[in-house]
């Protein structure tokens, strides 16, 4: 092992000086505390958590579908309850599940990546967390209260408006969306300056990480498409449905189209903002475990780039049922085809990876060669997709659902567990068990095929998506039965995954710093990292630190070790620029959040309760931003 | 990987195109605009199928490729390939990319001339225009005609005769809805405030099934229609049958039934033309008898169906807007009886 010692955290009895890094960061024992924590493992670990649990439920709500569509005309779930079933799924796998969980890995690892302590904006790390827990919250509160949305996870209009869905189910949709888009955007907001100003000195920007630059491009994409969809369920939904606006209400002149455009503005770089983090960790898990270092790497760095830009030119052929001027739609078919180019290019340089490189045949690297089946397929089906006669056929059909799971769950779901295999003893200190994590892929992968093939035959077939029954004569019954044996194995496949993740937390093996001899920087911190990460601030002449050798590998002296400093750097070169301080732990972040929350929760019935929230929010605000003198700093 | 993939992908291949019906099928078109997106399909798959196969065949061609140091240990930590495979690889990845880029040029031309082709919204002169506007659960259909006394009120079936090209004006009178008859043509939404067109043409004999594949609700599953394409000749006949008013009671039964009709709630919904029933609510129910299907396609128009749905709708389609209206039991077949006289 080649790693510079001095990077590691110091050993209990090292120096005073050293010592004085472990009070610093330290935060306390006690409840109090518990909700104070602002340091980034800690947060992106509740945000990996939390999310997992809402997969957990929104997968539980994925076998009702599939045990109510086993067999034709069945009644284990009548139609309300179906409609509110698949609006949960959809809406927990979207806002609480997906996107959550891909910032809690972007949270936990880039800063580890980049050789800093921290992200930029601690604080509003914190208080981001605490308001997507209390959006997933106030979701499944309402829904454990008998109050569901039923509109779909889209909650088009005139469907969801006041007239056609009664009841609180879409406001608490619609509000719940507000609280994940605010902490969508802190942690963009935070992650992009962390990686444009935080990086370890000798860091430039074709040294960064692929991961950390996956988590740039979703974040500069979260802070372009959040606002629609605050906009299209906030603005004009929610207040067509609370204040009486007719934004969206055609019997008095608004456009229901207006909606499905502004919503597609960020529905679709939605999909995008999931799975580019996952490319980034399938480049990141495929150079470790191919002992070099990715084939192409500007090659696939401006591909992600340029995935995120054309993201926002696809929203139309959502749309492309609704009868727009044939001339656009032929400009979005375009388009659409070209994140096959992207797509393709990225794809190109992994095999290439594969070819050259010396594989070592791990769990995650089993999870990325399914990634790639999978992706692959869901891309080709997403190529058809994108020509408009053959999408009037298939549109809004079972064709569609095969088609977005095998893109969503292949390219974002495969990756992730891939990635959860691979910085398993990074997060815990333990390796996971190799045996069963390979079980697991088989029988995720098995499973996941028998669900979602068939569903390709069943939507030419003409079977229509969001029918909560079927009739006998259509023939449909085989192919259905056989997705929901393969739901029941995916689902088993869920359980061998928890049951590893629980047998390896317990009982596995101690895993160094470094088990995989990787390349990036988050692997020389110790496993799991101190609160600091790193003992002294690493410096860097290399893409891969690790692997280069160690007279390139340098420490940054003169930082003080008794306050929270980070070494603020040049964004293009990561030159050393200045010291900065970082806020200690502070309850006002989730006291912040409590108060918005509150008001928020409230404005579902009655407008006033914005007052409210605002009124909270300042009073939190005032707190957290409360100037006092920082004790650390000593003449 | 792909053997085990592969067994799922064939078994499921067989049941659906084993067991699935050929009147709701994207895959067996029975008119020209349907024939030419098949086309396209099996095009599709044909070429995007053999990239996928030669993606996968390059994917995981290192496995099997023992040199490659698999789960080799001790190996070096980190391996360098020489400069000259980097640069032949370049070369590969580079022209990999090229041909992808072809490929995918090639397609937008395909896919825009055989939307042209399709979208078949060049005028003819001799087309049928029929308007079809979604409602919470049912469609209702009106052929247009310039004679004011020849257009036709109808639901949830659409009869067309082959080999002319039908013009379909979409509308919705609630919620976003979608008309789709995959045999004959993609789909089209009908949206509120908004005038959707669609063309298409049958060239083949047959009943067809449609239905509606815009997420509308409570029952969006139980939301379908019939088209039946018939020669020229037929449909003529059909269009000068259907006309016509409702024939008057022959039998003092029947007579007793249209009194139990016109004498509940039920004509403040449904219309029987040379009644004073006139409700536009529901389905325009004036040669009922004559259909395929009740409640839009969700049972067969059979006598004890019928009755049932009478009875009891909201078992059957729950929550739909159909009330339950109380007949007496000996209201009851004397009612059936009219509505069955309504050929």
């Amino acid at each position: 092992m080649s790693v510079l010692t001095e990077w590691r955290a110091p050993a209990p009895e090292a120096a005073e000086e050293q010592n004085a890094l472990y009070r610093a960061w330290a935060d306390g024992r006690g409840i109090f505390s518990w909700f104070s924590v602002t340091t980034h493992q800690a947060i992106g670990k509740r945000y990996i958590v939390t999310a997992f649990v809402f997969l957990l439920l929104g997968g539980i709500e994925a076998l009702l579908m599939r045990f109510q569509l086993a067999r034709p005309d069945n009644t284990f779930l009548g139609p309300a309850r179906y409609n509110q079933i698949f609006t949960m799924h959809g809406t927990t796998m979207m806002f609480l599940f997906a996107v959550p969980v891909m910032e809690g890995m972007g949270v936990y690892l880039v800063p580890l990546m980049l050789g800093t302590r921290n992200v930029a904006f601690p604080r509003l790390n914190a208080f981001g967390y605490w308001m997507y827990l209390a959006g997933g919250l106030l979701l499944y509160g309402a829904a454990f209260t008998g109050t569901m949305p039923s509109a779909g996870w889209f909650s088009y209009t005139p469907l969801s408006g006041p007239q056609y869905s009664a009841g609180k189910g879409v406001d608490v949709w619609a509000q719940m969306i507000t609280f994940t888009e605010v902490s969508a955007m802190c942690v963009a907001v935070e992650l992009i300056v962390t990686i444009f100003k935080l990086r370890a000195p000798g860091m430039t920007l074709n040294r960064i990480p692929m991961f950390c630059w996956s988590m740039l491009i979703q974040s500069f994409m979260v802070i372009f498409a959040m606002p629609a969809v605050m906009l299209a369920s906030t603005v004009l939904l929610l207040n067509d449905r609370t204040i009486g606006t007719h934004f969206v209400n055609p019997a008095e002149g608004g456009d229901p189209l207006l909606y499905q455009h502004i919503f597609w503005f960020f529905g679709h770089p939605e999909v995008y903002i999931i799975f580019i983090p996952a490319l980034g960790m399938v480049s990141a898990i495929l150079e470790v475990h191919s002992r070099r270092g990715i084939f192409g790497y500007p090659a696939v760095v401006l591909s992600m780039v340029a995935n995120g830009f054309i993201a926002f030119g696809l929203w139309v052929h959502h749309m492309f049922a609704t009868g727009l001027p044939q001339i656009a739609e032929a400009y979005f078919t375009a388009a659409s085809m070209m994140i096959g180019i992207t797509s393709g290019v990225q794809i190109f340089c992994w095999i290439a990876t594969l070819w050259t490189g010396r594989l070592r045949l791990t769990a995650a690297m089993y999870f990325i060669f399914g990634f790639i089946f999978i992706f692959v397929l869901g891309g080709m089906t997403g190529i058809m997709l994108a020509s408009i006669p053959f999408d009037l056929q298939a549109h809004d059909t079972f064709f569609v659902v095969a088609h977005f799971h095998y893109v969503l769950i292949g390219g974002a779901l495969f990756p992730l567990f891939g990635a959860f295999h691979h910085w398993f003893p990074k997060f815990t200190g333990r390796m996971i068990n190799e045996k069963l994590g390979k079980a697991t892929f088989w029988v995720l992968f098995v499973g996941f095929n028998l669900t979602f093939f068939p569903m390709h035959l069943l939507g030419l077939k003409g079977m229509t998506r969001r029918v909560y029954t079927y009739p006998a004569e259509l023939g449909w019954g085989p192919a259905n039965l056989l997705a929901t044996i393969g739901a029941v194995t995916i689902a088993v496949g869920g359980i061998l995954f928890i049951a590893n993740v629980l047998r390896s937390l317990n009982a596995g093996a101690r895993a160094d710093s470094d088990p995989w001899e990787a390349g990036t920087l988050e692997w020389a911190a110790d496993s799991p990292p101190e609160r600091f990460n790193f003992a002294h601030l690493p410096v860097i002449s290399n893409r891969y630190p690790l692997w280069a050798p160690r007279e390139q590998q340098g420490i940054v002296v003169g930082m003080r070790n008794d306050r929270r400093e980070v070494l603020v750097t040049s964004s293009m070169d990561a030159e050393p620029h200045h010291r900065l301080v970082l806020p200690r732990s502070s309850i006002w972040p989730f006291l912040t959040a409590l108060g918005f929350a509150i008001g928020l929760v409230g404005s579902v019935f009655a407008f006033s309760w914005y007052f409210v929230s605002a009124a909270l929010g300042m009073i939190g605000l005032i707190g957290w931003f409360w100037p006092h003198r920082p004790v650390e700093i000593r003449p | 990987m792909k053997a085990r993939a592969g067994a799922p992908l064939l078994v499921s291949l067989l049941l659906t195109s084993g067991c699935a019906v050929s009147y709701q099928s994207g895959l067996d078109p029975a008119g020209t605009q349907a024939a030419r997106i098949t086309e396209l399909w099996w095009f599709f798959i044909a070429l995007l199928g053999s990239i996928f196969i030669i993606v996968m065949a390059m994917t995981v061609w290192p496995l099997f490729h023992r040199h490659r140091g698999i789960n080799q240990e001790p190996l070096e930590q980190r391996h360098s390939p020489s400069a000259a495979t980097e640069r032949k690889l370049t070369r590969v990845v580079a022209a990999a990319t090229g041909a992808t880029i072809l490929i995918l040029l090639a397609l937008i031309v395909l896919s825009v001339i055989t939307g042209r082709a399709t979208a078949g919204n060049q005028v003819t002169g001799n087309h049928l225009v029929v308007e079809v506007t979604g409602n919470q659960w049912w469609w209702a259909v009106r052929y247009m005609n310039d004679d004011p006394t020849r257009i036709l009120v109808t639901a949830n079936e659409i009869h067309v005769p082959v080999g002319r090209r039908i013009l379909i004006r979409g509308m919705s009178q609630d919620v976003i809805h979608s008309f789709w008859i995959p045999n004959l043509q993609g789909k089209r939404d009908l949206i509120p405030s908004r005038i959707t067109t669609e063309w298409f043409e049958a060239d083949k004999p047959g009943r067809y099934r449609g239905q509606c594949a815009e997420f509308c609700g409570l029952q969006h599953a139980h939301m379908a229609m019939w088209v039946v394409a018939e020669p020229p000749a037929e449909f003529e006949a059909w269009m000068a049958h259907q006309l016509d008013r409702a024939p008057a009671p022959s039998d003092p039964v029947t007579q007793r039934g249209q009194e139990v009709f016109l004498g509940h709630a039920c004509v403040l919904c449904h219309a029987i033309r040379g009644t004073p029933a006139a409700g536009q609510v529901g389905p325009d129910l004036t040669h009922l008898a004559s259909r395929i299907s009740i409640a839009a396609g969700t049972l067969p128009n059979t006598k004890g169906n019928l009755a049932g749905w009478i009875a009891d709708p909201q078992t059957i389609k729950p929550g739909n807007h159909m009330a339950t209206v109380p007949v007496d039991s000996e209201d009851m077949q004397p009612l059936l009886n009219y509505l069955e006289s309504l050929k």
